[in-house]
């Protein structure tokens, strides 16, 4: 068994420092080579240019993790060891995920490319907060006593599901790792994980944390991988009892097709969104804007649940453009590594292009572009802030996700109108509402079709707070309580006192 | 100036510095009374270790009034669960890195063995922290359909506000542990009265409360006389909540001085006279072991203690032979020698209440099959005590000993032995060894008791409730129950859409 080690200098304003750990195909606590012996490149979407290249994993390599997986869940975790264990194992990882929070936000900007204040401040941040918060649920897996008759005990135990496997996206790498190895590991469950190809670094970092956290070998697998090769053999996988996937629509449809065509395995997906920002006459603007422009910029728009549709009403239509795009150039974009750059490169080649396509699409069906709508620089992926008005419903740009700094502002008049155009998606994750009448605020609240409804706000995350999407923006919901559900089999047990047939 | 004191640890050359004022708003300070202070006795030598400041009443208003600013800008709603958590866990990492000091200190004044404190009572007190560390972001309430239109309901689980807690001399650093680990959890703020027969390990605790962070007047340490900081507190129109372990005869009084006051929330661990019950078909080697353990831990000094025990008539007599023996196995001695198994009980006044139960117990006319002799060293030692041949009007079958004492008896059915079990006034715990399922599950439905062990005794876990019934209190400590009790529930109709018409 090789393992490579990924070594890099970094030397900014915001993080000078060297860092150093090993890299590979990390199963039963070890890092080794894909089967194949292929590798992955990973490049800085600063540059454009190759940063290392990783261990590829293959169909192979998930057979062999998820057997490392089943073999820890029969001996060293599952319910062969306590909560209050698995519990302390958790605050263990999160104290030095938290310990080594510089490195991790500087891997981050390095291959995702947004800021390190950003991945410093948020994702280092909620991902302590969040495995902390799971550790607490470990030893509170509670099941039910229920009364049926004297002569019967029933009972409930909210089991592991066993080995389960989690495909995570590239927008937020190591902040999805966490929200799924969280309530995962906090119930018994044995892990194969597979980073996106194209952000596996803060991952790998975190596959040596485990092993010093003290989680016996086997627990977490983390396989790197494409999604058609590794992504799938997760998904088809026999010996995996449950797939959890984060990304697009279209790949999750194929995760949900995969699972049913193999073993049935239990599906959560948490997907896309074309989330609607609807923004009242009474709004306080001020306000508005400041949470709109967060809504659709932040993280360079590469956000599930981005604000990317903003309804806002006629009386403020005029005011709210004028002070939206004002705001919008206020962002600065610059090197992930500048200390007051606001937003960085999109993470890929693929995803700028995929972004451009769209900004394209939308000049050529005829809306406006009131802002942006062009390249920024000349090296790297970045792309400007960009506003589209004056766009038709069947645009692509106002029903499909584009997933970039890019929002399309639209007029209306109507409160019942607005409801219909918000709720007219195939998505259903997010959406938010801006007004001072708080009786309606939660009415609309209350009849927007979306896993979450933010009043007066948006992007605004608890790591207790459920977050998944209505219709095809997802199944099941992540943080929160409710995530444990998505990692427990209920048993209902019946102990006979003595009824005789 | 409040006073520090450097203690000796016997065995070493360390010393444990002791601040020994009262602990208000994350300082150490004088009485503003000035009345006589506290004399703390180290059980096993009988000797004076030091006098600790004693709080009167106006120092616990002082106190009171600490906790109920705090409550009002610091804790209570203005700090997030998130952040509790994070302050809870780090008392609970300091206590970690301090054990060995704690375990001593509190075999000094306890008397309990260093190793069993440090490993038992201050290792489940550490997990007891984490425990209800994990709890504190994850207090939900409620949202509840009225109808879809106009209304919603939310329940918002707020925080009682300024809880009184008096803890006992038994388990100092744990009773401790239990009581705060759940009102920090919550929100809640605290005056904590420890024993005045143990007063040196919540002291001592206080500087770790310093140092974790958490905001002045969040925890205070009051010791005190219980007749004159207890009452205060149970009393004060500025306490929302007590929160009492102890007997039940103190219980009658928190509760009695609660009521007649501000009518403050009450929860009380009170005493116990538990039955241990042995079927015919028990495993005996282990029940026997688990009813050694059920009266002998921590001298018997436990609010659960197995303090009954009833025998199935056909294997009364090899069961009786096997735990008389186990029960002469136990080395009872100094804490700080590595063979001592229970220490002394925790003071004269206890030893002359054990010594006299036993006296009694003879007088009646019960049998001693095992101890019941004083030992002339000093210290106040009892050793194993085995009476049988029991009377259910014995003051030893009746009443709460709280020293190694064993009353054992006979029964010949299983309703018999239900209804032994069941005939006291308290209701704390229960066990039984049985290997037939059945007669598990029926015995431990009919058993007025609010723990009920099946085939173990004495084995508690900080993530399941424990409370009595009956007389042996009110409430449950543990598990998710005890944040119930540091739990005021407000109900919040918001009405956005319906106009009523006036007059109807």
């Amino acid at each position: 068994m090789s393992t490579t080690t990924f070594s890099h200098e970094f030397n900014y304003e915001t993080f000078k420092g060297k860092v150093s750990f090993p890299t590979g195909i990390f199963i039963d606590g070890q890092f080794s080579a894909g089967s194949d012996n292929t590798t992955i490149d990973v490049i800085n979407p600063s540059t454009g240019k190759v940063v290392t290249s990783i261990a590829e994993g293959t169909a192979k390599d998930v057979d062999r993790a998820a057997a490392a997986a089943k073999r820890a869940f029969e001996t060293s975790w599952g319910l062969k060891i306590p909560g209050a264990r698995r519990g302390e194992l958790l605050y263990k990882l999160a104290d030095l995920i938290e310990q080594h929070s510089d490195e991790l936000a500087a891997l981050e900007a390095l291959d995702n490319g947004k800021t390190f204040n950003l991945a410093k401040g948020l994702d280092l941040g909620m991902s302590v907060g969040t495995i902390r918060y799971y550790g607490g649920w470990a030893d509170k897996i509670h099941g039910q006593v229920i009364e049926t008759h004297e002569g019967n005990l029933s009972y409930t135990r909210h089991e592991p599901i066993g080995v389960v496997g989690q495909i995570i996206p590239w927008n937020f790498p190591l902040l999805m790792m966490a929200w799924k190895i969280g309530p995962a590991l906090a119930t018994g469950n044995c892990i194969v994980l597979k980073p996106s190809e194209f952000t596996p670094l803060t991952a790998l970092r975190v596959c040596s944390l485990i092993n010093e956290a003290g989680f016996p070998p086997g627990v977490v697998n983390v396989v790197t991988g494409y999604g058609e090769i590794a992504g799938r053999a997760i998904s088809e996988h026999l010996g995996i009892d449950k797939v959890a996937f984060t990304g697009s629509t279209l790949v999750g449809r194929k995760v949900m097709e995969a699972a049913a065509r193999s073993n049935l395995k239990n599906v959560t997906l948490e997907l896309g969104g074309k989330s609607p920002n609807i923004v009242f006459n009474d709004a306080d603007l001020d306000l508005a804007i400041n949470w709109s422009s967060h809504g659709i910029y932040f993280n360079h728009g590469q956000c599930c649940c981005a604000s990317s549709r903003i309804f806002v009403q006629s009386g403020i239509y005029d005011e709210f453009l004028k002070r939206f795009t004002a705001k919008s150039q206020t962002l600065k974009l610059g090197d992930p590594f500048g200390s007051d750059s606001h937003q960085g490169p999109q993470v890929s080649q693929i995803q700028f292009d995929r972004i451009m396509g769209y900004i394209n699409s939308g000049k050529e069906q005829g809306a406006k572009v009131h802002l942006g709508g062009e390249r920024h620089g000349t090296e790297g992926y970045w792309i400007q802030p960009t506003i589209f008005t004056d766009a038709r419903p069947d645009m692509r740009i106002v029903q499909e996700e584009i997933f970039g700094p890019v929002c399309v502002i639209i007029k209306f008049e109507n409160e019942e109108d607005v409801l219909r155009q918000a709720n007219d998606s195939l998505y259903g994750l997010a959406a938010a509402v801006f007004t001072k009448d708080i009786t309606r605020g939660i009415q609309f609240a209350h009849s927007l079709h979306a896993g979450t409804a933010w009043i007066n706000c948006t992007n605004s995350l608890y790591p207790n707070v459920p977050f998944g999407g209505f219709k095809q923006s997802g199944i099941g919901r992540e943080l929160g309580e409710y995530a444990l559900n998505n990692y427990t089999n209920v048993k209902a047990v019946q102990v006979n006192l003595g009824v005789r047939i | 100036m409040a006073n520090v004191v450097e203690l000796s640890v016997p065995k070493s050359n360390s010393k444990i510095r002791v601040q020994t004022g009262l602990f208000i708003n994350n300082d150490f300070v004088p009485s503003v009374d000035n009345i006589e202070p506290i004399r703390v006795y180290n059980p096993s030598t009988e000797e004076e270790l030091c006098t600790v400041t004693a709080a009167s009443a106006k120092d616990v208003d002082i106190a009171v009034a600490a906790a109920r600013k705090a409550f009002r800008e610091t804790w209570g709603k203005n700090v997030s669960g998130f952040e509790r958590s994070r302050l809870i866990n780090k008392l609970a990492d300091l206590m970690e890195r301090d054990k060995q000091t704690l375990a001593e200190l509190e075999c000094l004044n306890n008397g309990k063995p260093v190793k069993i404190a440090r490993d038992f009572d201050i290792g489940d007190s550490i997990g007891c922290l984490r425990y209800y560390a994990g709890w504190a972001d994850k207090i939900l309430g409620q949202s509840i359909e009225i109808d879809h239109k106009t209304k919603i309901a939310i329940t918002h689980p707020e925080p009682v506000g300024v809880c009184g807690q008096i803890i006992p001399w038994n388990y100092p650093i744990q009773m401790w542990a239990w009581k705060v680990a759940p009102a920090l959890a919550v929100g809640c703020t605290i005056v904590m009265k420890p024993s005045e027969i143990t007063p040196l390990t919540a002291l001592k605790l206080s500087e770790l409360v310093k140092e974790a962070g958490f905001p002045p007047g969040v925890i205070n340490t009051i010791p005190s006389l219980g007749s004159v900081g207890g009452l205060a507190l149970a009393a004060h129109r500025g306490v929302d909540k007590v929160a009492f372990t102890g007997s039940t005869v103190t219980g009658r009084k928190v509760m009695e001085a609660a009521a007649n006051s501000n009518l403050k929330k009450v929860s009380l661990e009170l005493g116990g006279k538990s039955p241990q019950l042995v079927f015919a078909s028990a495993d005996i080697e282990q029940a026997a072991n688990w009813a050694a353990l059920g009266i002998l831990y921590n001298t018997g000094q436990d609010c659960t203690a197995g303090s009954r025990l009833y025998v199935q008539d056909n294997i009364y007599d090899k069961f009786v032979a096997t735990l008389a023996a186990k029960a002469k196995e136990l080395v009872i001695g100094d804490g700080f020698d590595e063979r001592s198994g229970g220490g002394p009980v925790v003071s004269k006044t206890q030893y002359d209440r054990v010594w006299s139960y036993i006296e009694s117990g003879k007088k009646q006319g019960a049998r001693v099959i095992v101890g019941g002799e004083r030992r002339t060293t000093p210290g106040y030692w009892v050793d194993a005590t085995i009476f049988t041949d029991i009377r259910p009007d014995m003051k030893i079958v009746e009443e709460e000993i709280f020293g190694p004492v064993l009353s054992v008896g006979k029964f010949h059915t299983e309703q018999e032995a239900i209804d032994l079990a069941n005939d006291t006034t308290y209701g704390l715990a229960a066990g039984l060894h049985s290997t037939d399922q059945a007669q598990c599950h029926r015995v431990s439905s009919a058993l007025e008791a609010g723990t009920i062990w099946i085939n173990q005794y004495n084995v508690l876990y900080n993530n399941v409730p424990f409370g009595g019934k009956k007389q042996s209190g009110v409430g449950r400590e543990l598990g998710s129950h005890a944040l119930d009790e540091y739990i005021s529930t407000k109900a919040v109709h918001w009405n956005y859409g319906e106009n009523i018409e006036w007059p109807l």
